[in-house]
């Protein structure tokens, strides 16, 4: 049964990852005019021009450019950068440790400040406690990161002098950048743990166990939360590739030294390789988090499989 | 309607006139500047205080509306128009088409985290109000497409629909008159909701330095410029960070109170 959902799941992943390296292949040759050109300025020598055009393989025709780009990929190379024509990959694995940890620290922010919500919210709900939710959620979900990061440098680094403003050290220097990056998950994950809650608490077994004299708590710990965190299961996978892409503005307020940074770096400094590197680890990432959520989705709840 | 939808709907008519009328409105030039007063706080005659320029905040807010709208009309009318061709067209057609636009082509755009395809296509394209429309537009119209796409499967076995054709109505015919006019609702649920996007990710894009360019305004960019005087003139965050707040704030108020309105069943916050 579960090599057959592996098998189904790995045969729809694979157009979509052929399709993802084809565009992120062509964006090096949406650059209006030519991409050596635009990096090297104005006053190269054609020499110098004809030289790089040469060394990056774009006088080739586009291809014959396109099988090699597959051939370098399997084989886990994504080239060289303009700048300083070092493996991308080399660049790309030295940063993208500090974004995964990043992710994972917002992920934890996130889970953390939405079950005890969203199951307070649906509890009372109609009630006070669940309005105060449902508003707190809202804001989260409006506020944009970029917003909240400054305000929360203003006010915890600059005014209070809690914490660190920017960069990467102890844990005091992960606590802004990964609240800035979870809140908006955060908002979505309340709202979803509220209304599936609510929803598992129409159920029969909530009457049976309450009937059988259970605590209340006991009741939405151990049984409605077990069943009501499996559509959450999902939106937490499918949201960690959201994170990685959010964490792109979040480790530009921050100065945080992950892939972001680097994406943004090689996008200022016009070097197209790092760049088309960068977005297409990162999507790749993001395709592979969602195909392994859907596989653990249907291993939880083995309704999904009548379909 | 709820009465947050209200509310949001109050300041969405405001942001449209403030957008409209903007060169009324605003004091002061956006470009006038005043190198004497940079950095100025608040106070009675500029009530959002002056950039690291000495220019007006409150007209560059102002003027930052206009962009901000813009992008959020233009990409929404895009998105839906596109979206729903697609959509109606996967949904109504079935078989071999709407395999290859339900399974493949939603597939590999939805394979792409948030704004970062439109962040790669910009990095490419580079840098202008046009291709921030063009990539938002280009990552935006597929959940159209998805919700169009639903909406005709659900109706299009249906009787109403079944007898149109019995009586010799044309595909373009049925679609159009019959099936379109039943997806209105959801879609302007979710053309609320894709402003509410709009908005955010074009200021994220300029707050990266990817959006409209100098001298235009945008409170992406007015956010970004304002990290570097955070401790001397903190008004130069909390005012464009507030306008992006409410704004977004707004059309998910009214798009979350329309989708309660229009279906009650489905209780969400």
């Amino acid at each position: 049964m579960m090599g057959r959902i592996l098998v189904r799941r790995l045969v729809l992943v694979l157009p979509v990852i052929w399709a993802v390296v084809t565009l992120v292949f062509l964006l090096i040759h949406m650059v209006p005019g030519d991409p050596v050109l635009t990096y090297l300025g104005e006053r190269a020598t054609p020499e110098q021009v004809a030289e790089m055009r040469h060394r990056f393989g774009l006088d080739r025709p586009v291809w014959e450019q396109y099988i090699h780009y597959w051939q370098q990929l399997l084989k886990g190379d994504l080239g060289i950068t303009f700048f300083d024509r070092r493996p991308v990959t080399e660049k790309i694995l030295g940063r993208y440790p500090a974004t995964i940890e990043l992710a994972l620290a917002a992920l934890v922010v996130a889970v953390s400040l939405s079950i005890p919500l969203g199951v307070t919210a649906a509890t009372h709900q109609g009630k006070l406690a669940d309005s105060i939710a449902s508003v707190v959620a809202l804001v989260g979900i409006s506020l944009p990161n970029f917003a909240l990061g400054p305000l929360m440098i203003l006010l915890f680094a600059v005014k209070l002098r809690w914490l660190p403003a920017s960069g990467m050290g102890g844990l005091s220097h992960l606590v802004l950048p990964a609240i800035t990056l979870g809140a908006a998950l955060a908002a979505i994950l309340t709202r979803m743990v509220r209304s599936s809650v609510i929803e598992e608490l129409r159920q029969e077994y909530v009457k049976t166990a309450r009937a059988k004299g259970l605590s209340e708590r006991i009741v939405i710990y151990k049984h409605v939360l077990k069943n009501g965190l499996i559509p959450v299961v999902t939106i937490v996978g499918l949201q960690f590739g959201v994170l990685l892409g959010g964490a792109i503005i979040t480790e530009r307020i921050f100065n945080w030294p992950g892939i972001g940074t680097l994406t943004i770096e090689a996008i200022y400094a016009r070097d197209y390789p790092l760049v088309q590197g960068c977005i297409l680890v990162i999507a790749l990432t993001y395709v592979l988090v969602n195909t392994a959520t859907d596989v653990v989705y249907r291993m939880l709840d083995p309704r999904i499989q009548v379909e | 309607m709820n009465r947050l939808a209200k509310i949001g709907l109050i300041i969405i008519v405001i942001l449209f006139i403030v957008a409209i009328f903007a060169p009324q409105l605003a004091p002061e030039s956006i470009t006038a500047q005043q190198l004497s007063a940079r950095l100025e706080g608040p106070s009675l005659a500029h009530p959002f205080g002056r950039d690291q320029f000495g220019r007006d905040l409150l007209s560059r807010i102002i003027f930052g509306a206009r962009v901000s709208m813009r992008v959020g009309v233009t990409v929404v009318v895009i998105c839906s128009a596109i979206g729903t061709l697609i959509g109606a067209m996967a949904g109504y057609y079935g078989g071999w088409i709407d395999r290859l636009v339900s399974a493949f082509i939603f597939n590999t755009f939805l394979a792409f985290p948030g704004i970062l395809l439109a962040i790669a296509m910009i990095a490419f394209l580079g840098p202008s109000l046009n291709n921030v429309i063009l990539a938002l537009s280009i990552i935006g119209w597929v959940s159209y497409a998805r919700l169009i796409r639903g909406q005709v499967l659900k109706v299009k076995e249906q009787d109403f629909v079944v007898a149109a054709r019995a009586l010799g109505s044309g595909d373009l015919r049925i679609v159009w008159r019959h099936i379109l006019p039943n997806a209105i609702q959801p879609l302007i649920v979710q053309a609320t909701l894709g402003m509410a996007g709009a908005v955010l990710a074009e200021a994220g894009l300029s707050f990266l330095g990817l959006g409209v360019q100098e001298p235009m305004p945008s409170w992406g960019k007015m956010l970004d410029a304002g990290r570097a005087y955070v401790t001397m003139a903190p008004h130069m965050i909390i005012f464009p960070g507030l306008a992006i707040m409410i704004t977004v704030m707004a059309f998910n108020f009214v798009g979350d109170g329309l989708r309660q309105w229009l279906d009650p069943q489905q209780k969400r916050i």
